[in-house]
């Protein structure tokens, strides 16, 4: 498959987007029976009448559901509807127990609403057309074949389990205008949404779990054009990451074609982590027709205004009013908290805050030193052994006196490693900072033993005296506070800067 | 008397007062049942242990005092489309065969928690899809008035078991006339109650926004005691009335009907309907009337269009509910060698699994149902339903109940309309708008028509959750003909 250079690509078309994105609900219940919605169960343990779609069972509205949904719908500006129905999606496929999803059609819950993310920067207001619930299917395993996929599969076994979790759909307008910038806003938006379902508490939204998931629509119009070209859409991907490269290796595929007086095929695409390109799915020419027609197992739902007043108002603080509050309260740059914020690292940094850090320093080690040992274990920040707290006890560790940044970044592998907290790692490794006698003892051993550097300070070279206190930190094994080590070298050679 | 004379209210009497036990009661349909059930073929599965084991169930209860409804230790016939535990059921579909489901539906766990005894499940049309009981996958059942006659349809297993004294009671379901056509061609009294005032948890779907269950009965009190035991609120069916059960046994013990207003139902008669049936439904008129109501004919114009409307209704909703058998969970699986894809399988089991009938409907729903159709429609047959549901209204307005006959003719002979569908559906011209108004509406025996010495129905239409008033008017008919017959239209078991 031939691709053109994205930079190329930019300068003839421009992108339009368009997300899809599906967050599985934390509700304990499903969307229509009273089964458990814990990931991770033993296949087909939880499943009932009605989820397995027995002949004679029913549907009944997870009440939960709908009022998540609603406050998914209100965070997002949306305008609630007085009164919609579930609809019936009909098509065929074995881990869909009924052979018709439960959804909502041309009535959703939720509608015309928009969500602002920052990107470079710059705000950019992604419109949102609708927000609306239904019923995840069962999941299959294709075992056998070289693909993983249902085609030239030996046999598949399918899980019901997750048959009847609740969905959420929310579903973007074509966002046009975001130029090059395109795949760094689908990965925006996507990052802004999972942080509004957190704060919102309806979802643990684990995008490797497949409890947020994201259908990338791309399409491109050659520049000067105002038509929009044919779409694809990328379905399922699942992390922040592919989001963005998806939609950067989308672009450059379908310049390509373009480029090459070429056509491109509506279709569902797949993404491959691996080699970061999408390939052919299902051909959506064709379009399947799905014959929705309203529910007539469940009765409409018409929202009390009163009850989704009281909603609004409790709404949490959203997450980019949060942010520019933290940002005020800590100090920082616009640069240092889209950073943090692109590495997820807010909420840690809060909780480290919140745990007696100075921002400053709490923004250090989390942004620095850990940021590093997260990347090198390709772990997120959040997953990596070491809590908040932690790291707050040894930003205090270091005020004190007790640690320097060296012997910090010891306790901290330390703790990493499961040596226990901070200050029993400090204990059971040793590590102290010299004490004023220890360190004048190692003072007059350095200066002894370098008297060519002990000259060129006295002869007025203060910057020699970097040698010196590199050899006392050095004898030290890195024991010494470098800062007084300085002070007590120029203080017996007699020398003041 | 024999046991199997006596009306369900006698038998729970006598079963709490314990001159008879209900293992006794049971002993004796049972003995019935294996005695006709050659002739009449009403049922799909009897289990003479396992009734016989609740029975007894029931017995110790009573023993040991708990306090049981009315129709504790009475034995019942139970429409094979609801889910029983202990019994398979299979919808009379071969892609059903031997499914025994892991839970009971809400009408059956209320029909055991009052005590009732099953006796076996009835047949029916495949998937209530039918007016005659010959679109059962595995047999036809018989007229007990005239064997050579269908029982009508769907229920007609129910409809026949009943008129054959084969059990005093028996379960159905009304989607668009599947209680009241086979309780008028066999004689009996059946009731379709309000939609969403008996749960449909557990009752295998057909039209979903149509299916009622309801009580066969050899009369209007004992109807009515089925009525109240398995009606009311269910949690587990969303579309279920969270409203009181308006009280039908007061209502049927109280027949006086002088200044209740009755209106007829003028687009009901004519062109197509039996002379004999005419009659009767004539006679019945004079009767109301003598008995001090007020009867006056109206019109209701957009009935005449509620069987096309539900003609796509009713398939649109069953494409969709039976697109679950699809041989992955339970049920038939055809084809399955190793060889074949899923869709493949499914497809082959369809296929093998589905009678004639059921997959012309579900042709039809899927059809009118599809992109560029479904307003021309389904979207139009709604819109049907709509001015249906506006005629009724307006003529509650006027009167307390409408009346029609039940069906144009009666009971018509096996094989006489099976490869000629349209005449089939008109079985269920007069029934058919209670269903897409969701109204209550009952059929009672008033007699035989001339010409066939058949049975002969009056339809009763009342308002939504005026099922009283259907009973207030039949108990008040059923009362004036006893009298006048010196006995029920139904004396005694027929010999056959």
């Amino acid at each position: 498959m031939s691709v053109m250079a994205y930079d190329e690509a930019l300068e003839r078309y421009e992108p339009v987007l368009g997300l899809e994105t599906h967050v599985e609900l934390g509700t304990h219940s499903k969307m229509f029976c009273g089964c458990s919605t814990t990931f991770g169960a033993p296949p087909n343990t939880h499943v009932c009448p009605t989820c397995l779609a027995l002949p004679g069972s029913l549907p009944v509205a997870n009440e939960m559901a709908i009022e998540s949904t609603i406050r998914i719908g209100l965070a997002l500006n949306c305008s609630i509807a007085e009164w919609c129905r579930f609809a019936r999606k009909n098509y065929f496929y074995p881990d869909m127990p009924k052979n018709y999803q439960i959804s909502q059609y041309d009535e959703p819950l939720c509608f015309d609403g928009y969500l602002d993310v920052e990107v470079d920067g710059r705000t950019v207001r992604i419109e949102i057309e609708r927000v609306h619930l239904e019923e995840d299917t069962g999941k299959s395993t294709h075992v056998g074949g070289a693909t993983g996929r249902i085609q030239g599969a030996d046999y598949s076994i399918v899980d019901y389990n997750r048959a009847g979790i609740p969905l959420v759909e929310i579903v973007t307008k074509p966002i046009p205008g975001t130029d090059r910038l395109a795949p760094e806003v689908a990965r925006a938006y996507a990052t802004e949404l999972r942080e509004l379902m957190r704060s919102l508490g309806v979802s643990d939204v684990r995008m490797e779990e497949g409890s947020m998931r994201c259908d990338v629509n791309v399409s491109l119009m050659p520049r000067g054009s105002s038509e929009w070209g044919t779409r694809t859409e990328t379905k399922n991907v699942n992390s922040l990451r592919s989001v963005e490269r998806s939609v950067r290796s989308e672009i450059q595929r379908q310049a390509a074609i373009l480029a090459e007086g070429g056509r491109i095929i509506q279709e569902t695409r797949h993404f491959h982590e691996d080699t970061g390109m999408t390939t052919s799915g299902r051909s959506k020419e064709e379009a399947q027709d799905y014959r929705y027609f309203p529910e007539p197992d469940l009765v409409p739902i018409a929202p009390d205004p009163v009850w989704v007043a009281r909603l609004k108002s409790a709404l949490p603080e959203l997450p980019a009013v949060r942010r520019k509050r933290l940002q005020a309260e800590w100090g920082v740059s616009d640069h240092d908290m889209e950073s943090m914020h692109n590495a997820d690292a807010i909420e840690i940094v809060e909780a480290t805050i919140a745990a007696g850090a100075p921002a400053a320093d709490a923004r250090k080690w989390w942004m620095g030193e850990l940021a590093r040992r997260a990347n090198e274990s390709g772990k997120a920040l959040a997953d990596l052994p070491i809590t908040p707290a932690q790291v707050a006890r040894v930003t205090e560790l270091v005020a004190s006196g007790t640690l320097n940044d060296k012997l910090a970044r010891e306790a901290l592998d330390g703790v990493l490693a499961g040596e226990g907290s901070p200050d029993e790692v400090v204990a059971s490794r040793g590590l102290q900072i010299a004490d004023e006698g220890e360190l004048a003892t190692i003072v007059e051993q350095v200066l002894a033993g370098n008297a060519d550097a002990v000259e060129k300070v006295r002869s007025g070279k203060i910057a020699a005296v970097g040698a010196l206190v590199g050899g006392v930190m050095k004898a030290s094994r890195g024991k010494a506070d470098a800062a007084r080590a300085r002070e007590l070298i120029l203080e017996k050679l007699g020398v003041s800067e | 008397m024999s046991l199997i004379h006596k009306t369900a209210a006698e038998l729970g009497a006598l079963i709490a007062s314990g001159q008879a036990s209900a293992a006794e009661v049971a002993e004796a349909h049972l003995d019935r049942i294996e005695q006709v059930e050659p002739k009449v073929r009403a049922f799909l599965h009897v289990d003479r242990e396992v009734t016989l084991e609740q029975a007894r169930a029931v017995d110790e209860r009573i023993r040991q005092g708990e306090k049981l409804g009315p129709l504790a230790g009475v034995p019942i016939a139970h429409k094979d489309i609801f889910a029983t535990r202990d019994m398979p059921t299979t919808a009379a579909s071969k892609i059903l065969e031997g499914w025994r489901p892991p839970y009971d539906a809400t009408v059956t766990a209320r029909l055991r928690k009052a005590g009732l005894v099953i006796l076996g499940k009835t047949n029916l049309d495949e998937f209530a899809m039918g007016s005659s009981t010959e679109n059962s996958a595995y047999h036809a059942t018989h007229n007990p008035w005239d064997l050579t006659r269908v029982p009508g349809g769907s229920s007609g297993g129910s409809s026949a078991a009943v008129a054959a004294y084969q059990a005093p009671l028996s379960t159905g379901t009304d989607t668009g006339g599947s209680i009241r056509q086979p309780a008028a061609v066999t004689g009996i009294v059946g009731m379709k109650p309000t939609y969403g005032g008996s749960s449909r948890y557990g009752l295998i779907a057909f039209a979903s926004s149509l299916d009622t269950p309801g009580p066969f009965a050899r009369n209007v009190m004992d109807a009515a005691l089925l009525h109240a035991a398995f009606s009311g609120h269910d949690p587990m069916d969303s579309t279920s009335i969270d409203a009181a059960v308006p009280d039908v046994v007061e209502a049927a013990s109280n027949a006086d009907i002088a200044g209740m207003r009755i209106g007829v139902v003028k687009e009901f008669g004519g062109e197509g309907y039996q002379q004999g049936v005419l009659n009767r439904f004539h006679d019945a008129v004079e009767l109301l009337e003598s008995l001090g109501a007020k009867v006056v004919e109206l019109s209701c114009p957009s009935f005449t269009t509620a069987l096309p409307a539900y003609y796509l209704i009713a398939p649109s909703e069953c494409s969709s509910n039976l697109a679950r058998f699809d041989a992955m969970r339970y049920g038939l699986r055809v084809g399955d060698d190793g060889t074949r894809s899923a869709e493949e399988v499914m497809a082959l089991t369809r296929a093998a699994g589905f009678g004639p009938e059921v997959k012309r409907r579900i042709m039809l729903g899927t059809y009118a149902l599809s992109s560029g159709y479904y307003d021309a429609y389904y979207g139009q047959a709604q819109k049907v339903r709509t001015l249906i549901s506006r005629d009724f209204e307006a003529a509650f307005h006027q009167v307390d109940v409408l009346i029609s006959p039940t069906t144009p003719t009666t009971a018509f002979p096996i094989g006489e309309r099976a490869d000629d569908p349209m005449a089939m559906y008109l079985a269920d011209l007069c029934t058919i708008p209670s269903n897409l108004s969701g109204n209550a509406a009952m059929s009672v025996p008033i007699g035989l028509a001339d010409e066939d010495n058949l049975p002969v129905g009056l339809q009763i239409m009342a308002p939504v959750l005026g099922d009283d008033r259907c009973y207030r008017v039949g108990a008040a008919v059923e009362k004036a003909l006893e009298s006048r017959w010196g006995g029920p239209l139904l004396k005694e078991a027929p010999a056959l």
